[in-house]
């Protein structure tokens, strides 16, 4: 009976936290410019998504291909960066290794608003003009923090003596590290990578502040903007609807691969 | 064995640049007029203006609302997920997290378009029942999370030293779970009281809050006022990370 | 001497991390093909030193030669010496056979050698056949026999193993005690081996290096360390040990236990504060008092497998542990006996505690950062440094650190007997010598407290 209640409840919460979404994705199979308007099934705004062949500009296409090479670019630099950084940081002590840890907790503390106006006057005070690099640098500032926790995780829990075994029978320091440590932070290097991205593809407020005015736009500014103008582009219909089923597969694969891989560790 | 700690350097070279700076920028352009002069006026100017002030005390009231609907909401969910009793899926908990990923204005916007098809008025209400929406799965987590690592022989211990069901809730494990709400509280109550684009949506620009302040300023070119906002922000959120930090003294000084 | 005898030389060899030394002035000389043991309780400096070996860090101050080189300067992947980690240290992402490759691979060993090699090191290990399998899925028994023979694949002139055996069961441990020695009688190279247990070092070494607290208490043959400890730190460190306040009366005679017995040594002059060590199995204990040198009545006794432990108690209040074949009741009246040549006379380090300090004012001594109420005294000086003297006795330790004139915490302690000799380590990091019979823990917070009538002002010597 307990059981009963308390799964009405969790069941509860979970039809009324993705109704917009499922209310989205319905609507996404219809040609109608207004949401909440059944104009019968039809895949239209799906095949327009991907020829292109909008009612707008094709600027929608452009923010796409703009928000994930920019994601792209973010996540490898900031994983390179963070755990090279994170190798430093493990081997810090002392005083300098709080405030290193703690200047590397400030972008995921600050809010996004802050972080945005913050770095908006670092380029206007150095006068940087504002483009895709002032977001990428931005990007790489609040995602390499995220790295550098992922792979920190793995430094600790890995065998000091590790490295130190690699360089007693011979190899170099960059062999080292390049026939061991790497190898072994491998998991936290692609977990970083990979919520480094995401961040990325997330961001709204930060590339806001320092996209400047060349009309750079990625597909969160590109929503607000297009919200603000009052009309919905009806293809951010189908456009919601695939990455939200694309991001359900993942995490259930993701899930899949956990359980499996505590499963063998288990036997 | 020491030099490798200087594989930092290059990273610290970066983060004093692109945080320590920026962030000491916010506080010089917050005490400087538009010429460059030192002066306490974006502070007077914030502290006598009404309107300001009401958006900020607003801003202050609809964050403390959310985190508060999420806690109630949430810590019931969390508790349920994790006990293995009431709860044998992991589906479940996957599909609580999910939203996370999803670019929030998108959520937001879904959100309020389905408002609108209701025929629900867009005002402070679904403000705040949109808020709870984009942040009750960060509530969640971190609860469930430490509900979920929990040794279990606590509860055992204190069921076998006379404690009734209800209290091992309330003195045992409602205490032992305050690090993981403080955590939710920071990851809800730090987002809803600097949004600016969410409230824009959620309420068709009629519910201005302090977030979009900051923002207007800023690209209004008034980049003195946005900064001593900005700052006063901060401060606010400085307030409440110290919150944690002291709860996890506590926390760290009873091993 | 010839640089020719000695594989390794270390000399004059000091570390520190901050202010704490870790090895103070150490020197070494190790022979081609010895067995040499490093032992010490944790944070003797034993395995800094093994480092400093294998290259793992810089020394402040002295050199290490290998083969007459010196290498004090060599990165550690040019040194012709291999390590066997604690931990095992195995790479988790490669396989048994890629772990033990993985030198060789370097060192771009042609591919059918290094099979030939790594087999050869499997066999020698008793690993045949396990070279695919994923070095997390062996036993800890398993992955230590694959750490060392990755070490030894290398063939290195030197083999350094740190505590190899400290997470392996008894059992275990004792197999490969056995297997250890075989193989080092095998390859003819030369071992050093670090451990805090003196039963493996014993059983296993040429040489053994006694060390506490970053200095060589002393070197010698695992018979020599046993039957002759040189102080108090290695008759307590190895085997169970009476350690005991003494008198030598003269050569040849020594009083201890309220008793005067003869011994074999000379040298110490007469009527001088000695320690004395009697091992437990050298004490003869028996039913009749005649012909005993000395009786005490059992306190205790308990059986240890091979022979029982009892403790005993002298009339004049001394207790000893005694260890035989027999049984004696609780109660019973023994008589005891103690050879000449089983007496170990040790010059104790210091008979009293010896402290620099200055004069505050008429009554006032300032030592150990801490200004002390004393006796009031003449002839010296305000501000002039001066020593002063504590008798051991006469340092009170109580409970409450906060309630102490001084603060610290029990360092090391010593049972003599009828009294504990308590190391007192202060917070600023001073030394401090105590009696008392009072029971404290190593490891205690103590305050401590000295009366003024108990310091004892001297001229400093300069």
């Amino acid at each position: 009976m307990k059981r009963f209640f308390a799964q009405c409840y969790i069941w509860l919460l979970l039809i009324i936290l993705y109704a917009p979404i499922v209310f989205i994705a319905v609507f996404s199979f219809t040609e109608s410019k207004v949401l909440g308007n059944w104009t019968g099934f039809s895949t239209r705004l799906y095949s327009n998504l991907f020829t292109g062949d909008m009612q707008g500009t094709g600027s929608l296409m452009l923010a796409i291909e703009n928000t994930i090479f920019i994601a792209l670019v973010a996540a490898v630099v900031s994983t390179v960066l963070g755990t090279v950084a994170a190798i430093g940081i493990h081997n810090m002590r002392g005083s300098t290794k709080q405030a290193i840890t703690f200047m590397n907790n400030i972008p995921m503390l600050n809010p996004d608003i802050i972080t945005g106006v913050s770095l908006f006057l670092l380029f206007v005070f150095l006068h940087i003009s504002q483009g895709y690099l002032t977001v990428i640098l931005a990007h790489i500032t609040f995602c390499t923090p995220y790295v550098v926790l992922n792979v920190l995780p793995k430094l600790t829990q890995m065998n000091p003596n590790v490295y130190e075994a690699a360089l007693d029978l011979g190899a170099t320091p960059f062999q080292a590290l390049r026939k061991v440590l790497i190898p072994l932070l491998k998991p936290g290097m692609i977990s970083g990578f990979i919520l480094a991205f995401t961040m990325s593809l997330d961001d709204f407020a930060v590339t806001f502040f320092t996209r400047g005015t060349i009309g750079l736009d990625t597909l969160s500014t590109y929503i607000y903007t297009d919200a603000r103008k009052g009309g919905l582009t009806p293809e951010l219909r189908p456009l919601i609807t695939l990455l939200f089923v694309g991001i359900l597969i993942l995490l259930i694969v993701i899930n899949i691969r956990q359980i499996r891989n505590s499963n063998t560790e288990n036997k | 064995m020491n030099k490798r700690s200087s594989w930092a350097l290059p990273y610290a070279i970066f983060l004093l640049l692109f945080v320590a700076l920026p962030l000491v920028l916010i506080i010089l352009y917050a005490f400087q007029d538009g010429s460059g002069n030192f002066t306490f006026g974006n502070f007077t100017k914030f502290f006598t203006d009404a309107d300001a002030i009401g958006t900020f005390a607003l801003s202050l009231e609809v964050a403390i609302e959310n985190t508060l609907i999420c806690i109630l909401l949430g810590y019931p969910a969390a508790w349920i997920l994790s006990n293995k009793k009431l709860n044998r899926s992991a589906v479940t908990i996957v599909l609580f997290i999910m939203p996370m990923w999803i670019n929030a204005l998108m959520r937001t916007l879904a959100t309020a378009e389905l408002f609108h098809m209701l025929g629900i008025q867009l005002g402070k209400g679904t403000l705040l029942v949109g808020m709870v929406y984009d942040y009750l799965p960060f509530m969640i987590y971190p609860i469930y999370n430490i509900l979920n690592k929990m040794d279990k022989s606590y509860m055992e211990a204190a069921a076998d030293l006379g404690a009734t069901p209800w209290q091992v809730f309330w003195k045992v494990q409602v205490p032992l779970s305050m690090p993981g709400v403080v955590s939710g509280i920071m990851m809800v109550f730090m987002p809803t009281v600097s949004t600016f684009a969410i409230s824009e949506f959620l309420t068709n620009n009629k519910i201005k809050l302090f977030g979009t302040i900051i923002q207007e300023n800023i690209n209004s070119s008034m980049w003195n006022y946005g900064a001593a906002l900005s700052l006063i922000m901060l401060v606010i959120i400085g307030m409440t990370s110290l919150l944690q930090d002291n709860k996890k003294e506590v926390a760290g000084g009873t091993v | 001497m010839t640089n020719n005898d000695y594989i390794i030389e270390i000399r004059n060899i000091s570390k520190s991390f901050g202010d704490k030394v870790i090895l103070d002035d150490v020197s070494i000389n190790v022979k081609r093909g010895e067995f040499v043991t490093i032992l010490g309780p944790s944070g003797c400096g034993k395995t800094t030193m093994l480092r400093l070996l294998a290259g793992f860090g810089q020394a402040d101050k002295g050199e290490i030669l290998i083969n007459g080189v010196d290498i004090t300067g060599t990165p550690p992947h040019q040194r012709p010496v291999n390590t066997v980690f604690q931990r095992y240290a195995l790479f988790p992402h490669l396989d048994v056979y890629e772990n033990i490759a993985f030198g060789l691979k370097l060192q771009k060993v042609p591919a059918d050698e290094i099979d030939k090699r790594v087999m050869k090191v499997l066999k020698m290990v008793s690993m045949t056949d396990y070279e695919d399998r994923d070095v997390e899925s062996l036993s800890g028994g398993q992955q230590q026999r694959v750490a060392i023979a990755r070490a030894i694949a290398n063939q290195p002139k030197v083999l350094l193993l740190d505590e190899p055996l400290a997470a392996l069961d008894l059992k275990m441990r004792k197999d490969m005690q056995i297997e250890l020695k075989e193989m080092h009688r095998k390859l003819g190279i030369t071992f050093i081996y670090v451990t805090h247990d003196q039963e493996e070092a014993l059983t296993l070494s040429d040489t053994i290096i006694v060390m506490n607290e970053g200095k060589i208490q002393q070197i010698g043959t695992p018979t020599d360390i046993y039957n002759e400890p040189q102080n108090s730190f290695v008759a307590d460190f190895i085997g169970e040990s009476n350690i005991l306040n003494g008198r030598m009366v003269k050569d040849r005679l020594v009083e201890f236990v309220g008793h005067e017995f003869e011994c074999v040594d000379e040298g110490f002059g007469e009527d001088v504060q000695v320690d004395v060590v009697v091992r437990p199995e050298d004490i003869y204990i028996m039913n009749k008092l005649e012909g005993a040198q000395f009786t005490a009545k059992v306190k205790s006794c308990t059986f240890k497998g091979v022979h029982y432990e009892m403790y005993v108690e002298t009339e004049n209040g001394f207790e000893l542990m005694v260890q035989d074949y027999n049984a004696f009741e609780p109660d019973s009246e023994v008589g005891l006996l103690i050879r000449p040549a089983d007496i170990q006379v040790m010059h104790k380090e210091r008979i009293c505690n010896t402290i620099e300090a200055e004069i505050v004012d008429a009554n006032h001594v300032k030592f150990f950062e801490e200004t002390f109420e004393c006796l009031p005294h003449s002839g010296f000086e305000e501000g002039e440094k001066v020593k002063v003297e504590i008798t051991f006795s006469k340092v009170d330790l109580i409970d409450h650190p906060e309630e102490g004139m001084l603060s610290g915490l029990v360092h090391f302690l010593l049972y003599k007997g009828d009294h504990y000799h308590l190391t007192i380590l202060t917070d600023e990091g001073y030394h401090l010598w105590v009696d008392t019979n009072d029971i404290w823990d190593k490891g205690d917070l103590v305050g401590i407290n000295i009366a003024p009538q108990d310091i004892k002002i001297i001229k400093s010597d300069e």
